[in-house]
């Protein structure tokens, strides 16, 4: 048996105090309870679960508690510890408006273990079409589902498909499309580290449908677990015939390597990822000729991304139709969203299409932390927008997205409360594209560039109302000139802060306010002596000795010295310290 | 076949074959797509999004340079929206440009300056971001000044595809990226051959050739000095684009020119080339007919193709000629033959040549052969580009002169030595020698069509009485490997040479394409340029070098006959490996 692993979490505050009265009280009651095994007790900063009060998390057999009280140790210790059993009364509720598809496995079962995965229905995919489907069964296949590309744009997965296997050349080539780079997304590296045959068998298979006899996954070099687990998944295939030649007995050989991207963002967009792959300088280049028709080493070479290859297995073995069953009219399937910021149960979530961007918030995610209103989503990473609280009962669905001026993206999703600056989110994004613009072409990495300009001085407190205009002038350049999708897509959170949030910005460059208190230079500290007790705290936590004064005389702010931390406000127990 | 696909722009039906892109589609209905990166020699490289056309049924706006025309398609290449768009991204294009047009080597020939012109941009609507980047001045020929770099990626796409160098490359990215060597060296530890092609794609003042001209001035300015010219036989028949004539062959006026500038004596290096040919077809007799040396002999009077050779083909030395350019036979001739029949003191006689190539700047100090005067051979070598802003600062109203001669002993050519500025005239002027140093009589046709053209690697058999000579003419340094590689499987295998005579020459076109002549060549321009050139050569009385009687003159009263010791020492060179990157 494997050894337990309990951790303990307070997720109402970040205080000590608490956690630690209730860590001693826990250990005394583990070794009260006189255990044949040795356990371990970890206090771990982060559990996934915000606001359930103390939260109890036992390993291997990932049951989670919430809300513990002290008197609930000793059942814990008793019942779950001792005896294995599960305390109703105490297990945090899943909601279950998620929808586990590509995720069915991630948890459950060993990922280093083709054993695991078989057991779990793997491979049944692949048997199938070796054994029954000619490659246009398996595109039609694709095609009743109505499976659309998971890496952002959306394009019918059987088109490409299709238009590679109507191609006649010897050579044809299978990308899987690893380099996940928006940042706060891990969808991909969930997948490749958790159920990394999944995704090899959904390659395996593009690989017959499009009459192709090898594969690359091109994975960054920054998830170097999944390539491990990847590669290790790729060998145990090899070992089992899944992989090399006469795959289970047929007349189809496949094989897969392992590329490493480097780290630039812009080599996921494809065609720049088939250049990265050459061994050349990652830039994207012009399209026609798309890499269905002219690709890596200019041989016919679909590029799919990890989330849609993983949804193949499923899709075959229950068939195009059931897959279509779920989602909306042009959407189908589920979508895994990595949901953060504002919301109380931040994590992956993998949902059907067409639920409310209100369910994945308030019944997956639990709301917004601290119970603050929340302003807005933003979805789709860098290259996606924010939209305001007004359209939380959009269904989610690339239309949708697409039509409220963000986009599905490869699936970030983040809350955002009325403490978020948006013309701060707005510069959060922009400058990660700025610097990750590849720089070949005029329109992004010059009007990037500019529009950072632009909202560090807006953001400043210089900002003139002329820059408003500026914004939408190059955010449109950018949106119509640029080559590749990364410039294209750049402006985007300028542009849709602009379009649902210009009052903000107003507020920036009008009244020289930040309403969120978010952007430094535009707030103020400064001591009320009606409310200052003179305790003294504020100087004594100030870091940049920028608070004068004395017991006595009572204290003030030096603007020329303070450094607009925060540190006195959020010390001050008499709420003698003004925000404003 | 090709499919035809017609198509509609800005409501004009056009007609053209499938594959066709927007751009040059468009052309055919006389619209003109602004670009600054897309050049008639290179495939698009779409980096400056100036381009942008509508497509009926998309919201999109598509490159121009890299979309080809669908059939039945609907453009649209120009309204206020399109235009606000372009007018953005040059502005934008503005923000990371340094507003020293005035101080430019570019100014009033700058493909950006004219863009900014015709889009009315008066000011600098963004945050100037301009990038401290040291220039490169480090190879004396062509000048990198980063600063200046519009990235449009010309030089970089003429550099490594079409001349096969790899000098130049993208470094960094994002708003850092900026061109330089690979590997952050300089240009001159690069393996740059000084062709000189970069700059005459660059759209900006980003590279430019190192300009000489004030030496030039200097020496003229100088009662010491007796300066001597010479000019090219490229250099004739393209200077007259600076001054708005195309493909006029301007040589006589040229003379009248020099003289006016104050040069004691004009010669030109079409003799120099006759010369060449006289040294060269009997290297070429010797290993043919005699089989004193390995075959195919090669063609070495392209200084560029010299630095390639030494740098990535040397395994080739031994099939070189080592037969001097007929610049540098010009400039020994002028210190040592010239010198001694006119009486003048040879350290006196300061030699300027017009070259329509950046690499000559190099070949005057390559190697000692180039001193073999005694003195430095050539003093200093400038461009076509230099020649046309030295008429326009001297005030000469250029294309009024009065015709004139050149100084004779090293002035007067044949049509073989003209020929010299065009792919394939090196060959056919040493074929037309050849085959009188084999069979003692003369050509009936001196015409080897064969060898002309704009096609990349041309091959022919030519029949000399009986005997087979087989050739290949090729031009653009890209083209030149496949040649060798021939070469290099017979003698692997041990079979006979598929060739015995090569000819290259780096730039396509030739010389007329050379890398210091004016701006904005094209196909159709080189085919004038060449044109004016062969008909040059069909004007002239003389058209094989043999019968040029000033060259019979300097055999008989100086270097006594071809390959002599005295010729030997003056009129040839050797070659060093100089191996930079293994590939």
């Amino acid at each position: 048996m494997e050894k337990k692993i309990i951790y303990l979490r307070d997720t109402d505050s970040a205080e000590q105090e608490r956690i630690n009265d209730f860590f001693t009280l826990f250990s005394n009651e583990l070794r009260d309870a006189n255990l044949s095994e040795p356990v371990q007790l970890v206090k771990i900063a982060d559990i996934g679960l915000y606001e359930k009060g103390i939260v109890v998390k036992i390993l291997p057999e990932n049951i989670i508690y919430t809300g513990i009280k002290n008197t609930d140790v000793k059942r814990i210790v008793e019942e779950s510890i001792k005896d294995n059993k599960i305390i109703k009364d105490l297990l945090y509720e899943k909601k279950s408006k998620q929808l586990r598809a590509v995720l069915k496995n991630c948890g459950y079962i060993d990922p280093e273990s083709i054993e695991d995965y078989i057991d779990a229905g793997g491979y049944k995919a692949l048997v199938k079409v070796l054994t029954g489907m000619k490659p246009e069964n398996v595109i039609d296949e694709l095609k009743k589902s109505g499976l659309r590309g998971r890496g952002g744009a959306g394009y019918p997965t059987w088109m490409k498909w299709n238009f590679a296997r109507g191609m006649n050349s010897p050579e044809k080539y299978v990308i899987c499309n690893g380099d996940e780079g928006d940042p706060g997304a891990y969808m991909d590296r969930s997948v490749l580290e958790g159920d990394p045959h999944s995704v090899l068998e959904g390659m395996i298979i593009a690989g017959y449908a499009i009459g192709s006899l090898k594969g690359y996954f091109y994975i960054r070099a920054e998830y170097p677990l999944a390539v491990e687990r990847v590669q290790k998944a790729i060998d145990q295939a090899v070992a089992a015939g899944l992989l090399g030649n006469n795959i289970l007995g047929s007349i189809f050989n496949f094989e897969l390597e392992i590329r490493l991207g480097a780290g630039a963002f812009v080599c996921g967009e494809e065609t720049a990822l088939i250049a990265s792959i050459e061994g050349k300088r990652g830039t994207p280049h012009p399209r026609p000729p798309y890499p269905s028709v002219k690709g890596l080493w200019e041989k016919p070479t679909i590029i799919n991304n990890v989330e849609t290859l993983a949804n193949i297995p499923q899709l075959i073995a229950g068939g195009g139709a059931k897959f279509a069953s779920i989602g909306t009219e042009k959407s189908k399937g589920t979508k895994v969203f990595a949901l953060t910021g504002k919301v109380k149960n931040s994590g992956l979530v993998e949902v059907p299409m067409g639920i409310t961007l209100r369910e994945i918030i308030f019944d997956i995610g639990g709301g917004i932390l601290n119970n603050r209103a929340i302003k807005a989503v933003q979805t789709g990473g860098p290259s996606g927008g924010v939209i305001p609280k007004e359209y939380l009962d959009t269904p989610v669905d690339y239309e949708n997205l697409g039509k409220l001026g963000s986009i599905m993206g490869s699936g970030g999703m983040i809350a955002i409360d009325d403490t978020d600056c948006l013309v701060d989110l707005a510069k959060f994004y922009l400058k990660f594209c700025v610097d990750e613009s590849c720089g070949k072409c005029a329109p992004c990495r010059l009007g990037g560039y500019q529009l950072l300009c632009i909202l560090e001085k807006i953001s400043e407190g210089k900002g003139e109302l002329e820059d408003l205009n500026k914004l939408k002038k190059i955010s449109y350049a950018m949106q119509k000139a640029s080559l590749c999708g990364l410039g294209q897509s750049a402006s985007n959170p300028v542009f849709s802060t602009i379009r649902y949030f210009e009052e903000e910005y107003r507020q920036h460059i009008v009244n020289k306010k930040c309403p969120a208190g978010k952007c430094k230079a535009l707030v103020y500290f400064k001591i009320l002596p009606q409310k200052c007790k003179k305790c003294g705290l504020c100087m004594k936590n100030c870091p940049s000795n920028a608070i004068l004064g004395s017991r006595e005389a009572g204290y003030v702010i030096d603007p020329q010295k303070c450094i607009k931390c925060g540190a006195c406000f959020d010390v001050c127990k008499f709420k003698a310290v003004l925000k404003e | 076949m090709y499919k035809m696909i017609e198509a509609k722009i800005n409501g004009i039906t056009v007609e053209v074959k499938e594959g066709t892109t927007v751009l040059e589609a468009a052309k055919k209905v006389q619209i003109k797509i602004p670009t600054l990166c897309k050049h008639p020699d290179l495939p698009p490289s779409a980096a400056c999004g100036l381009c942008i056309v509508k497509v009926k049924g998309s919201n999109k706006m598509l490159r121009s340079c890299c979309t080809p025309l669908e059939d039945k398609m609907e453009i649209t290449t120009n309204d206020p929206d399109i235009v606000e768009v372009r007018k953005t991204v040059l502005e934008l294009i503005l923000s990371n440009h340094p507003n020293d047009c005035l101080k430019c080597g570019r100014n009033n020939n700058c493909e950006l300056q004219s863009m900014a012109s015709d889009f009315g941009i008066r000011e600098d609507v963004f945050e100037k971001f301009l990038r401290d980047l040291p220039k490169d001045g480090t190879t004396g020929t062509i000048v990198l000044e980063p600063t200046k770099c519009i990235l449009c990626g010309r030089c970089i796409e003429v550099c490594q595809k079409n001349q096969d160098v790899w000098a130049l490359s993208f470094l960094e990215r994002g708003r850092d990226t900026r061109i330089s060597p690979a590997g952050d060296i300089k240009l001159s530890e690069s393996p740059c051959v000084k062709c000189g092609q970069c700059s005459a794609h660059c759209p900006t003042g980003a590279i430019f050739e190192k300009d000489d001209t004030h030496l030039v001035w200097d020496a003229l300015k100088n009662q010491d000095k007796y300066c001597v010219i010479q000019i090219a036989p490229a250099v004739r028949v393209a200077i007259g684009e600076a001054f708005g004539v195309v493909g006029k062959n301007l040589t006589k006026k040229l003379y009248a020119l020099f003289r006016r500038l104050g040069f004691k004596a004009v010669f030109d290096t079409n003799f120099g080339a006759d010369v060449t040919i006289m040294e060269e077809s009997t290297e070429f007799v010797e290993r043919f007919t005699n089989k004193k040396d390995e075959l195919p002999l090669i063609t070495s009077c392209c200084p560029a193709w010299v630095d390639f050779m030494e740098k990535f083909h040397s395994d080739m030395i031994n099939h070189f000629s080592t037969c001097k350019s007929p610049h540098e036979i010009i400039g020994t001739l002028s210190k040592t033959y010239y010198a001694e029949k006119n009486k003048i003191d040879p350290a006196k006689i300061y030699m300027v040549s017009i070259m329509p190539c950046t690499a000559k700047k190099y070949e005057i100090t390559r190697s000692n052969e180039m001193f073999a005067s005694g003195f430095q051979d050539i003093d200093v070598t400038i461009t076509t580009r230099e020649l046309a802003r030295m008429i326009k600062q001297a005030g000469i109203d250029f294309m009024n002169l009065p015709d004139e001669e050149a100084d004779s002993l090293l002035g007067d050519y044949t049509g073989a030595g003209v020929i010299f500025g065009a792919t394939g005239g090196v060959m056919e002027a040493a074929l037309r020698t050849a085959y009188n140093l084999i069979t003692g009589k003369e050509l009936e046709d001196v015409n080897f069509v064969k060898t002309r053209g704009l096609e990349f690697i041309k091959e022919a058999e030519i029949d000399i009485k009986g005997t087979k000579i087989r050739i290949a003419v090729a031009h653009g340094l890209a083209h030149v490997e496949e040649v060798l590689n021939r070469v290099r499987q017979a003698k692997k295998e041990g079979r006979e040479t598929p060739y015995h005579f090569i000819e290259v020459m780096a730039c396509p076109g030739g010389c007329i394409g050379g890398g210091g002549q004016p701006y904005n060549v094209t196909d159709t321009l080189r085919l004038k340029r060449t044109a004016a050139i062969y008909q040059d050569d069909k004007d002239k009385e003389f058209r094989c070098s043999h019968k040029n009687p000033y060259v019979k003159k300097l055999y008989k009263d100086f270097l006594g006959k071809p390959l002599s010791e005295k010729s030997h020492k003056l009129c040839h060179t050797d070659y060093k490996a100089r191996p930079i990157y293994i590939r």
